[in-house]
């Protein structure tokens, strides 16, 4: 569909997000909490933590949640029985303020989701998320969108994609999805006709810090480098990169029993984790972390692109931002691409 | 920190250690941890007030462990920790050379651990104002306050684990939480499944958390988890008496004594 370009004032934005909220729409949206930026519920349109380059957690939670209750069970006289998942519970839900590596997240992930067995979960949440991306006008070392195919503007996984104009702080508002015509036609009255805009003056500048083609490349015959040793000697091997990243879609399955009733869960699990592959006999193919981290960069950026034609990273930086000991995953990607192999 | 460049890079020219342990530059104006392997390595060493990440954690890991003879960079709560980890038979002098760095910034060697152990025991554990505070405010709540404290403050946790990671004193092989024949903690990071394990959590590192803050600062979510080891620590003090690592193995939490007070069972 053609791209529907309008502008939105300042002052609209707060109205639309009324206008949304009193159509009984569920909005979730960056908010601040300690510290750090989260999405959450809000009903109030002043605790959005605007212009924030980041959240410190990324918006797959809306699809994917960190624990998914699956199904639950009881055990009685008569037999077994089961509850399954009832998509009937999921409301219908906006996302407000997300980047644009994070909407192409939703589309990294609905690969995997998607890729033999269609996930009817994930897809029916996903389904009732109308996605209203902003676009970046700042960015940080850890930013690597454009060395991914993204970039700081980038519409792909937005409903609407709002583009800061600069001071005045109207918004550039491209309407993009039937969704997006949805929301648009609640608020029509905001939004005025957008003229001539060179959208990509109001855009972060993020430089591209590796060739993705040649790294790639390099990945097919890295596999047995010495150098993975070095490059994550320094890992804890906890799981804050794959929990906060938007594009890794690991998950455990766990039953919780209670008494004669129970209950089973989708949880995340992270390649990071020793346990992650350790098998009943006691042995462990990823048995020291320089093999999880492999894992993890192969997974991204090899066989991710071979198996299901899309990267797994999105270069949003997270992973790199919150590490705990500062593993710079754009670090590695840089030395392996610069190896010679 | 020329001193400390100077004495690594000896100890790596004479082969005395196989690794020094310390702080490089990092990404982000963070800093990170060196394994200087080669005398010229030993340049990239730095210290300053951003080195707050407990070191200790490292020198219980397999890969770093493989390397041979280890020395550490340790600031108060690292060589806090090595006695610890010392007094559970994680290292020893064998396998560990402590580079002490005084609160002063001074670059102290130590020839064994028990003249580690001695300058340790020169400055007791004190928690900071803020949070002692913070523990005096939550301990007047009422205990339903105290509960929707917990749980709103645990709610957003996603059970990464670097809490567990970053804390030297979680050095276990298999953490409880991992066990899933039977399993003892809910592994989903629901309301039940957050609590069960930061409680399991500070009731292990009972008697042995040298209140480093490592695990608060590895959170990605700035949970304050610490206030539990915390609370853990001003109520060892206030019931057992002092509250140092030893290298004796004397455990606060897990030595009996016929004359304990046990006023908890009454």
């Amino acid at each position: 569909m053609n791209i529907d370009k309008h502008i939105i004032r300042k002052d609209s934005l707060e109205k639309l997000f009324d206008i949304l909220r009193q159509n009984s729409k569920t909005i979730y949206a960056p908010v601040s909490r300690n510290s750090k930026v989260i999405f959450r519920k809000t009903d109030n349109f002043a605790e959005i933590a605007a212009g924030c380059i980041q959240t410190d957690i990324s918006s797959k939670e809306i699809a994917f949640p960190r624990t998914e209750r699956l199904l639950d069970y009881s055990r009685s006289a008569d037999g077994i029985s089961v509850k399954g998942f009832d998509s009937g519970d999921i409301p219908e839900i906006v996302l407000w303020g997300v980047r644009p590596c994070d909407t192409v997240g939703i589309g990294e992930l609905s690969a995997i989701f998607n890729w033999d067995y269609k996930d009817g979960i994930y897809n029916n949440r996903l389904s009732k998320v109308t996605v209203l991306g902003f676009s970046c006008s700042k960015a940080d070392e850890y930013c690597f969108c454009t060395s991914v195919g993204g970039n700081p503007g980038n519409t792909a996984g937005s409903d609407i994609l709002f583009t800061r104009l600069g001071d005045n702080g109207d918004f550039l508002a491209e309407v993009l999805t039937e969704k997006g015509i949805a929301v648009f036609a609640l608020a029509t009255g905001f939004f005025e006709k957008a003229g001539e805009i060179k959208k990509e003056e109001f855009l972060a500048e993020v430089p591209v810090r590796f060739n993705l083609e040649v790294l790639s490349n390099n990945l097919e015959k890295f596999f047995e480098s010495g150098q993975w040793v070095d490059l994550s000697l320094k890992c804890l091997g906890c799981g804050v990169c794959a929990y906060v990243c938007p594009a890794c879609a690991c998950f455990d399955i766990q039953d919780e029993a209670h008494g004669r009733k129970g209950s089973r869960f989708r949880c995340w699990d992270s390649c990071a984790f020793s346990l992650f592959t350790l098998h009943t006999s006691g042995h462990n193919p990823r048995d020291v972390q320089s093999q999880r981290w492999r894992q993890r960069i192969m997974h991204k950026f090899s066989y991710m692109p071979d198996r299901l034609s899309v990267y797994g990273c999105t270069g949003c930086g997270r992973c790199s931002r919150a590490c705990p000991a500062d593993m710079n995953i754009l670090e590695s990607l840089i030395s392996i691409q610069e190896a010679n192999v | 920190m020329d001193d400390l460049r100077k004495r690594a890079k000896e100890l790596l020219e004479t082969s005395a250690v196989k690794v020094v342990i310390g702080y490089e530059d990092g990404s982000g104006g963070k800093t990170r941890t060196l394994f200087a392997e080669k005398p010229e390595d030993a340049a990239r060493l730095i210290f300053d007030s951003r080195c707050v990440m407990n070191l200790a954690a490292y020198v219980t890991k397999r890969e770093i462990k493989e390397k041979g003879r280890m020395a550490i960079a340790a600031t108060l709560p690292v060589m806090r920790s090595i006695i610890q980890l010392a007094s559970e038979f994680q290292v020893s002098n064998d396998n560990l050379l402590v580079l002490g760095i005084t609160p002063e910034s001074k670059l102290l060697e130590f020839t064994d651990l028990s003249e580690v152990e001695k300058f340790v025991h020169q400055y007791q554990i004190e928690i900071e104002a803020r949070n002692k505070e913070m523990l005096e405010k939550l301990e007047k709540m009422t205990p339903a306050g105290r509960w929707k404290f917990w749980t709103d403050e645990l709610s957003p946790c996603i059970k990464c684990y670097a809490c567990r990671a970053a804390c030297p004193m979680c050095y276990c092989s298999r953490c409880t939480v991992d066990f899933n024949q039977p399993q003892w903690i809910p592994v989903p990071s629901h309301q039940l499944g957050n609590l069960e394990w930061h409680f399991m959590r500070a009731v292990h590192l009972t008697g042995r958390c040298i209140d480093c803050n490592a695990c608060f600062n590895a959170c990605p979510l700035a949970i304050p988890l610490n206030l539990l080891t915390k609370k853990m620590i001003e109520d060892v003090k206030a019931n057992f008496g002092g509250y140092q690592p030893t290298l004796t193995g004397e455990h606060l939490m897990s030595t009996y004594k016929p004359d304990d007070k046990e006023n908890f069972i009454q």
